[in-house]
């Protein structure tokens, strides 16, 4: 057996009095392309939360790739290789594409501590590359984001995520507010990720979208973990019945 | 030339509502040349414009930078007048000027920095703290003067603020300050890794945290600009009358945030150019002193300029819904 990417031991997370997490434990290898399912208020996002970075676990640990870490900040998930794409989309939309693709990570031709000039040049050139490798036509590097569809927003997180690296891919809700095609264009950047060599976690309350996706299903209700199993060895009826 | 090269053309300026602007900025100066019998664009009269100009233009750098971040600022009047009265009386105290401008420059930024973090830490909106912060430094100006204002010395260093630049020149030294000053804001905004956070942060808050931006770091430091912005205009206008009078800035701050978004800067943050600050503000300056110069009741200037703010928002929204619908093929 591989050495998992994630490894989730025993993770406890209370909100003021809410028990949000109830000791989750989750195994995730490289290459998986795993579904997060579950209702409102089962402990997706607190989970999610935890792995990006946002909040941290009040007990139990995290390992990456065999080594504990402390996810202390979003910056400290990225630096890991975990990134997150929300369902409100990490872009914005008053930005370029080209600008987009670097925030926070911008590079430098000249700096003084973490202050520097841009490489517009080099944003501008790897931003088109970028793209293009997830099959994405755009019109140009400097075009708005507030103009693309919110398929075409994922798809620029996702080549986001792929330009620095990233190994695992953590996509919150990816499919919300989008037409049935936008839909099945992020379902398919999301199958795209193993040829790509990422691993995936898939957050959807939309079943169909995750078992068009996804090679493992995880059930959440309670904040505890309910159901584990390779799609191919379940159904729809059967996860909904268990929720 | 080709539709498709038009269509591009048009997009360009579409985009770019700082354009208008100068566009209608070159319209009232014609009307106002004409109505002036030539008298606007004379030396004497741009000579006089000039003065002024630096001063509001730097305040309104401050606040477009600040909006851009996503929040606003009410204080800078205040802090116009604060900052030159605290190193009036400093230097009333026997302080030497280098160190009393450095202190006026900390009181600044220490109030930037209080604006920013009360704002944030107990995440009530801007728009009320820095009401306070007006009414609060307005108060203290008045406080620290003791009621008249205290005389400055005569020895100055005005050769390096807001003396001519030669003998007989039309600009002021706190032009050169002003040129220098927004070129270094422009590059800021347009070049830095740190201008890339300040727009993503005002564009679109939740985004850029969760791409790792210190947000709350990214705002106190656009507070603090700003706040250090509006006090060296004040000390500028200051140094130019030679009479550190509490009154001075009353109403700046309204001026600043309609020279900002008259050039073309959005209050909902993550839009705005230094440059579209500057040209606002030249089209305040132009329409006051075009109102007098034609014999316009001087009563008419806050009503133009209210008329210019709304319309200019109104525009603005109007160009960029044309611009989404026009779609260029961009040549590789």
């Amino acid at each position: 057996m591989t050495t998992p990417i994630i490894e989730c031991r025993n993770l406890q997370k209370w909100y003021s009095g809410v028990h949000a997490l109830k000791n989750v434990s989750l195994t995730i290898h490289p290459g998986e392309t795993v579904g997060l399912v579950g209702d409102n208020g089962a402990g997706k996002s607190t989970l999610i939360k935890i792995l990006s970075g946002v909040h941290r676990q009040d007990a139990g640990e995290i390992l990456i790739e065999g080594k504990e870490v402390h996810l202390r900040s979003p910056k400290d998930a990225m630096h890991h290789g975990l990134e997150t794409i929300y369902q409100y989309n990490s872009m914005v939309p008053t930005m370029s594409i080209a600008r987009n693709l670097f925030i926070g990570r911008e590079p430098l031709k000249w700096k003084l501590g973490g202050f520097g000039l841009m490489d517009q040049k080099r944003m501008r050139a790897e931003s088109v590359q970028a793209i293009a490798d997830v099959d994405l036509h755009l019109r140009s590097p400097d075009a708005l984001v507030g103009e693309l569809s919110g398929g075409q927003r994922q798809g620029v997180a996702i080549a986001r995520a792929m330009h620095f690296k990233s190994k695992v891919l953590i996509l919150d809700e990816p499919t919300n507010h989008l037409s049935v095609k936008e839909t099945n264009k992020v379902i398919g950047f999301v199958r795209g990720l193993k040829a790509q060599g990422l691993t995936g976690v898939f957050i959807s309350h939309n079943m169909q979208h995750v078992f068009q996706s996804c090679d493992r299903i995880v059930a959440m209700a309670r904040g505890e973990i309910v159901f584990d199993r390779p799609t191919a060895e379940t159904s729809i009826d059967e996860v909904h019945e268990l929720l | 030339m080709s539709v498709s090269l038009m269509k591009r053309f048009l997009k360009i300026y579409l985009d770019k509502p700082e354009l208008a602007g100068l566009a209608l900025l070159v319209i009232l100066i014609a009307v106002f040349q004409i109505k002036s019998n030539g008298i606007l664009l004379s030396m004497e009269n741009i000579r006089g414009v000039m003065g002024l100009l630096p001063e509001m233009a730097l305040v309104a750098i401050g606040v477009t930078i600040l909006m851009i971040c996503g929040e606003f600022d009410l204080s800078v009047g205040s802090v116009f007048a604060l900052m030159p009265m605290s190193i009036a009386v400093m230097l009333n105290d026997g302080v030497p000027f280098p160190v009393a401008l450095l202190l006026g420059l900390m009181i600044c930024a220490a109030i930037g920095f209080i604006n920013g973090y009360i704002t944030l830490q107990f995440a009530i909106p801007s728009f009320i703290t820095t009401l306070g912060m007006l009414f609060i430094a307005r108060s203290l100006t008045i406080v620290i003067s003791g009621g008249f204002p205290p005389l400055l010395p005569d020895n100055l260093p005005t050769w390096l603020f807001t003396d001519y630049i030669w003998q007989g020149s039309i600009l002021r030294m706190s032009f050169i300050w002003f040129v220098a000053i927004a070129a270094l804001a422009t590059a800021l905004l347009s070049l830095t890794n740190f201008g890339n956070w300040i727009r993503a942060t005002g564009g679109f808050n939740e985004a850029a945290s969760s791409m790792g931006i210190p947000v709350k770091r990214v705002k106190i430091i656009c507070f603090m600009l700003c706040s250090m912005l509006a006090g060296f205009a004040g000390l500028l206008q200051v140094l130019r009358l030679g009479s550190p009078l509490p009154s001075i800035g009353e109403g700046l701050e309204l001026q600043a945030v309609a020279a900002a978004v008259i050039g073309g800067t959005a209050l909902a943050g993550g839009i705005g150019t230094v440059f579209g600050a500057i040209i606002g503000t030249l089209l305040i300056r132009t329409i006051d002193n075009g109102l007098v110069l034609s014999r316009v009741d001087a009563n008419w200037f806050k009503f133009a300029i209210g008329l210019l703010t709304m319309f200019a928002v109104i525009a603005n929204a109007w160009m960029a819904r044309i611009s989404r619908k026009i779609k260029v093929e961009v040549r590789k």
